[in-house]
């Protein structure tokens, strides 16, 4: 009986290798740094990672749909442009600190459209994602420039920095909302016909459409959540600074990316899970965390993390292969 | 009976769409601007498209085996960074010799873990884009390099000189995509490059070794990298850690506007070379008619997009895509 339930964790383990990694450089850290194991640091790592993260959740879905997005970055940039841009205007100056909601509400509005532009060009065009969203990285951040004339722009309104350095109880609110996104694209994904119909369309996509999927709809779906996280990464981030500049969220896409592959999302599609995604994330955060504190210069972090990267796939191959149907030559 | 005459302008369309959107644009450019079509002007343009060009080349060759490569951008970062920084510690000439090594051997890594331990292309050369972008800011220490005898040095060749009266960049540029275009369509390697990218089963039954062949293409991508680290740095005489940045993606947007499918193999080096140029020309014909610079990416935004459509569409004889 222990033996079995041995070989279930072993065999967890082995499917997800990202948590062996993150109790091993937790543990790492917790020794060698003295102002590691803080319960403050921990909330910065919670805020720190509250970005890539949010992207990642919708990423997540869009890579088990077999789809990629990387268009993300720029639209963390538009995001966080209109939002603090729109609640400095004229049209808004009686309304005090309610000026936010509607500058917000248009940030968000704007991912959500843009992420219905990805997916319905995927839908009706058929061209690859990847094509897709590499021409939409490149296209809106030439809106982002064109719209901010190549400035940055400062939040007047100081409730909305406020915002995000405030708390709810314990926690900070961008933590919390990061962990409230996360449980509830998990709970999408896992437990509602959406989230079936995500891996049915990313495993077979013509046994999905036989099933009855109308998957144009679908994946555009998912693309708007994408887009929809991503203005919300556009959002917290601004706040967090109070400020937008035209460059932010450059390089965001290979973040995220990045944190969901560590998380066992595979590119091919069908696989994956939001659990996994989140180890993904704080694998991340931990790790820049851990060695800011240690104060490595940032550049062997983007060192380790390729490495670590490639390391985790090819672990991954190792040990989940499919093994018998690939040819060996 | 459908229309044949219809049928073969759809067929000219599908095999040659390419062309005909570059002769529109470019007539396109000539009429708003009087100063587009001159030759100083094409001149420039093919000058400065010449560095995205010469990595196009190399990635193209890449792609059509069936991977991608991410890493491009910051190997040239690397690579410009070790030139620049080298050619007043050890001469030119061996700083020359020491990058294009360093940069192969940053492919072969490429190689060996897409090639041999056939890992997903896509993640390898992300993961390689972070780590190389990181062993650059080690080397140089978040310092920018220098040559600081600018004047004297025969390294200005690259990106400044004229050989025969041609720019060089303009001569390396067309001379390699002459030179790679011969090698992938009339020699056993460029074709074994196609027949893994098409279908890698067959071709290991072909006998074809898959593993030392994507190897091989690696080698190219990094090797053409380290040529246009050679123009970028001798045209500016110095360098920033991270002046590669963002390349990798205009340069697949080069190989994937020339019809190179990402799915491997086909593909024209030619017609990257149209791809990169096009590239180029609306980002220099924009700017003669007076649009804001930034014009250009909202363009490519959209011909991107349209090139990649209008080619399925015309393989596939619908337009829309059947997906449900």
């Amino acid at each position: 009986m222990a033996d079995t339930s041995k070989n279930a964790f072993a065999t967890w383990l082995m499917r997800n290798p990202i948590w062996g990694f993150i109790v091993i450089i937790f543990v790492f850290f917790s020794v060698s740094n003295e102002y590691f194991f803080d319960l403050q640091n921990f909330r910065n790592i919670l805020v720190q990672t509250s970005t890539i993260g949010l992207i990642a959740l919708g990423m997540t879905l869009v890579m088990i749909n077999g789809n990629i997005d990387l268009s993300v970055g720029a639209v963390v940039a538009l995001a966080a442009s209109l939002a603090v841009d729109l609640q400095s205007w004229g049209v808004f100056a009686t309304w005090g600190n309610w000026a936010i909601l509607p500058a917000v509400a248009t940030a968000l509005a704007a991912g959500i459209a843009l992420g219905a532009l990805n997916g319905f060009i995927v839908w009706k065009t058929g061209v690859d994602a990847f094509i897709v969203t590499l021409g939409a990285m490149i296209g809106v951040r030439g809106l982002v420039f064109i719209y901010t004339r190549e400035e940055s722009f400062f939040a007047s309104n100081f409730a909305y920095s406020d915002f995000g350095s405030s708390s709810v109880g314990p926690l900070p609110t961008l933590a919390v909302l990061f962990l409230v996104f996360t449980v509830v694209t998990h709970l999408l994904l896992s437990r509602t016909v959406h989230g079936r119909n995500t891996y049915a369309v990313g495993g077979n996509r013509e046994a999905a459409v036989n099933a009855g999927i109308r998957v144009g709809p679908h994946m555009m779906i998912n693309f708007m959540i994408v887009g929809f996280f991503a203005a919300l990464a556009g959002v917290t981030l601004s706040s967090q600074m109070g400020a937008a500049t035209p460059n932010l969220g450059r390089d965001y896409e290979l973040w995220v990316i990045t944190a969901t592959v560590l998380g066992g999302t595979k590119l091919t599609g069908g696989a994956g899970n939001i659990i996994g995604t989140f180890g993904g994330v704080l694998a991340i955060g931990i790790l820049r965390n851990g060695m800011n504190l240690m104060q490595v210069p940032a550049f062997y972090v983007l060192v380790i993390l390729g490495v670590i990267l490639i390391a985790v796939l090819f672990l991954d191959k190792q040990l989940n292969r499919r093994g018998k149907q690939e040819l060996k030559i | 009976m459908a229309d044949p005459r219809l049928k073969s302008i759809g067929d000219l369309l599908a095999r040659q769409g390419i062309l005909i959107a570059f002769a529109i644009f470019l007539v396109g450019f000539a009429v708003f601007s009087d100063r587009f079509l001159t030759p100083e002007n094409l001149e420039t343009v093919i000058r400065q498209a010449a560095i995205i060009g010469v990595m196009a080349i190399g990635v193209t060759v890449v792609v059509i085996g069936g991977n991608l490569d991410l890493s491009v951008g910051s190997m040239l970062s690397f690579s410009t960074v070790l030139v620049v920084d080298l050619h007043d510690k050890i001469g030119p000439e061996l700083a020359i010799v020491v990058m294009l090594a360093a940069t192969l051997v940053l492919g072969a890594i490429n190689g060996f873990l897409v090639g041999v331990a056939r890992l997903n292309s896509l993640i390898v050369t992300l993961g390689m884009l972070s780590a190389i972008q990181g062993l650059t800011l080690i080397y140089t220490g978040g310092k920018n390099v220098d040559i600081l005898d600018q004047e004297t040095t025969w390294f200005a060749i690259f990106g400044r000189g004229h050989i025969l009266g041609i720019a060089t960049p303009i001569l390396m540029f067309l001379g390699l995509a002459l030179f790679m275009h011969v090698v992938m369509a009339y020699t056993p390697f460029g074709r074994r490059v196609y027949a893994v990218g098409g279908n890698p089963t067959a071709a290991v039954f072909s006998g074809i070794r898959r593993s030392r062949l994507v190897f091989s293409t690696y080698l190219i991508s990094a090797f053409t990298t380290g040529l246009a680290a050679l123009i970028l740095g001798s045209r500016v005489m110095g360098s920033q850690n991270n002046v590669g940045q963002g390349y990798e993606l205009l340069v697949l947007a080069g190989v994937i506007l020339g019809g190179t499918s990402l799915l491997g193999g086909s593909g024209n080096i030619l017609k990257t070379v149209i791809g990169v140029l096009i590239l180029g020309f609306i980002q220099n014909g924009l700017l003669l008619m007076g649009f804001p610079y930034y014009a250009q990416w909202l363009v490519t935004w959209v011909v991107i997009i349209l090139a990649v459509w209008l080619d399925i569409a015309a393989k596939r004889g619908r337009l829309l895509s059947p997906i449900a």
